[in-house]
């Protein structure tokens, strides 16, 4: 068990380049799994939505979850906002951008643009880094603004410079230096979640537009028997 | 009684006639193959554009503070909304896809050959206007690549001598793209070339219907008629042994459709760019700037033309030329055939490197200049895929400049005199 834990700490979880071209791991979610997406959104709004607003996602959407008002105003809802309202923070745009040198973005289509392998990465890549203002870097966004707000759950990662690059912009092997209250594989799990309420945020219509699709795409598999059957029967007298 | 009212009607307006003149008395040569599906289903995807952009427009907010926020409102609240947006987007890519394979056709049958020359040049014009309408449409959705594929295509403008920033300023209605710019493509896209497009396509189908069908032989059935009845031997009416083959035609096509709009309606990024899921944001250029895949053939042409005298304006000029030069075709193509089925050698293999390059220049369109790497210091350390696009950019122009010279030397095999079947 100890042996275990002591691999995955220092299991080499990235190799890494500055600038965008990391290596991804993936996060291989299941935008079908309810349980998963409901606490994905749990993290959500206790961990992001502090700073970052999700201002086209309604409260009441996480209805298609299979949750109830009451569950979502008793566990996703801590002002006085309304069932129907969208996710909105308190802090002005003016005061992020001081605070943290650029307005923390909306999260609302975060996972359409960014995608949810990177977003998987980028959640599970901080790591300390005392010349930046917030005390926290990240490989899969060097330099980033943003402070590891999950730091307590996961623990504290080093960047160890990998030698064989030979710079230390970025390049090295994390390894986790003080763990946290989860587990490495509690927190990837938890991060998963995370990710896979992001991709369900991005596009919530997104499951069932795969279930009408199949529907249709069985409707016109019907329709093409009768339309071949009718050509076939006009063009009986061309020769 | 529907007899006596058909008769009021034909008495004051042709319907009869024009059923008859366009559809069950048109004569269509009976050996239509794959090919000849693009015409109709490039109408279906029109009235498919139209309908759903109908929809668009009740809910979208021509506003730059708003217009990105709306699309999502659309995406989230409107019922079927995203429904309706995926099938626009889907339907803007697959409008080139199907006017792409329709103009192939063109290309390997000799369609656009004599007497065909106004059907194909109202063809290309209905193709320039879908790229305009392809433009204008692209910026409304208010995202990183909407703006900055604005602003460089405007800025292209601005590369025209002495006129170009007053040009690009007129154009934009601001100093930069703004909420100005917006406003007016969003005018141009939903009505002022709509219109046009209209228009253009009536002309399209009333020059088609004038001097008939071209078929996969590249005969006129219209040579060899039914003396007693005056009608081409090898025709048959379009309604309905056409209209019935095309609406299997629609349900294939509508199945692709369907699986691009339900199961992918991004198309890997190819149909909705990720950047594109980003606000617009006039203070930070996104590092890599791509247009739509349908634009990348001539964008690749663009960035492949060096600078000239401190200008970009020989590159712009270069890549309205790859458009522009296709009008020619009618007169530049000199074979004795028109069908690739009796080209020779030569004709076949020019339009196999054509094609080729077509579809790599359009690649690399879709990448940066330095996906390939650079080459070495005997080639001064160029991009390689920069090298590749030059020459790509020379054979495309080849293609239609050596024209004349190669179709009239191409040993052609002889015609049939009537359709083969």
């Amino acid at each position: 068990m100890r042996l275990a834990l002591v691999m995955c700490l220092l299991m080499p979880m990235i190799a890494a380049a500055a600038g965008g071209n990391v290596k991804l791991d993936r996060a291989d979610i299941d935008p079908r799994d309810a349980v998963s997406i409901q606490h994905g959104a749990k993290v959500f709004v206790n961990y992001c939505l502090g700073c970052h607003s999700a201002s086209y996602m309604r409260y009441n959407r996480l209805l298609d979850l299979g949750l109830s008002e009451q569950q979502i105003s008793d566990n996703l809802m801590f002002a006085n906002e309304k069932i129907g309202d969208t996710m909105q923070i308190a802090m002005r745009v003016e005061d992020g951008k001081s605070w943290f040198g650029v307005a923390p973005p909306d999260l609302s289509v975060i996972a359409r643009s960014r995608g949810a392998d990177w977003l998987y990465t980028y959640f599970r890549s901080f790591y300390r880094d005392d010349e930046r203002a917030m005390g926290w870097n990240n490989v899969a966004f060097p330099n980033a603004a943003m402070p590891h707000v999950l730091w307590k759950l996961q623990g504290i990662q080093r960047l160890q410079a990998d030698h064989s690059e030979g710079d230390s912009a970025g390049h090295g092997t994390l390894v986790l230096e003080s763990p946290g209250t989860m587990s490495v594989e509690d927190y990837d799990s938890l991060v998963r979640d995370l990710v896979n309420y992001l991709v369900y945020m991005g596009e919530p219509a997104g499951v069932k537009r795969v279930q009408i699709g199949i529907i249709v795409l069985l409707f016109l598999g019907v329709m093409a028997i009768p339309a071949w059957l009718l050509k076939r029967e006009f063009w009986k007298d061309v020769h | 009684m529907l007899n006596a009212l058909l008769g009021w009607v034909d008495k004051r307006f042709p319907l009869t006639a024009t059923w008859k003149e366009h559809l069950s008395e048109y004569y269509a040569p009976k050996n239509f193959n794959f090919w000849y599906f693009f015409g109709s289903l490039a109408l279906l995807v029109l009235v498919i554009q139209i309908v759903s952009g109908i929809f668009l427009t009740m809910h979208y907010k021509p506003d730059a503070d708003q217009a990105f926020a709306s699309v999502e409102y659309i995406m989230r609240d409107v019922p079927w909304g995203w429904a309706i947006r995926y099938i626009h987007s889907t339907g803007a890519s697959m409008f080139f896809v199907v006017v792409y394979l329709h103009m192939f056709r063109g290309l390997i049958y000799g369609s656009y050959r004599k007497p065909r020359e106004l059907l194909w040049i109202v063809g290309m014009l209905i193709y320039l206007c879908l790229m305009a309408e392809a433009f204008f449409g692209y910026l409304l959705p208010w995202g990183q690549m909407s703006y900055w594929g604005a602003q460089v295509i405007v800025n292209l403008f601005g590369a025209v001598p002495f006129i170009g920033p007053d040009l690009a300023l007129w154009i934009r209605g601001d100093y930069v793209v703004s909420d100005a710019t917006l406003n007016r493509f969003f005018a141009f896209h939903v009505i002022a070339v709509p219109l046009v497009l209209l228009g253009l396509v009536a002309a399209h189908l009333v020059a088609l219907h004038e001097v008939g069908s071209n078929n996969p032989d590249g005969v006129e059935i219209k040579k060899k008629k039914n003396p007693a009845t005056g009608v081409p031997l090898d025709g048959i009416p379009l309604h309905p042994y056409y209209t019935v083959k095309d609406i299997f035609g629609v349900v294939i096509f509508l199945m692709v459709f369907t699986v691009i709009v339900f199961f992918v309606p991004e198309m890997g990024g190819y149909f909705l760019e990720y950047n594109n899921f980003v606000p617009a944001d006039s203070l930070a250029t996104p590092a890599h700037i791509a247009p739509v895949w349908y634009f990348t053939p001539f964008y690749s042409i663009l960035r492949a033309v060096p600078p000239m005298f401190g200008s970009q304006f020989p590159g712009v000029l270069a890549m309205g030329a790859a458009v522009v030069i296709m009008f020619l075709l009618p007169w530049i193509d000199r074979g004795t055939v028109k069908s690739i089925r009796y080209r020779g050698t030569i004709y076949k293999s020019a339009l196999a490197i054509f094609v080729v390059v077509f579809l790599l220049l359009g690649y690399l369109g879709t990448v940066p200049t330095n996906v390939w790497g650079q080459f070495g210091s005997w080639l001064g350390g160029a991009d390689r895929a920069t090298v590749v696009a030059r020459i790509g950019t020379i054979i495309y122009f080849l293609f239609f400049v050596l024209m004349p010279w190669y179709t009239r030397i191409d040993k052609t095999k002889p015609e049939p005199e009537r359709v083969t079947p």
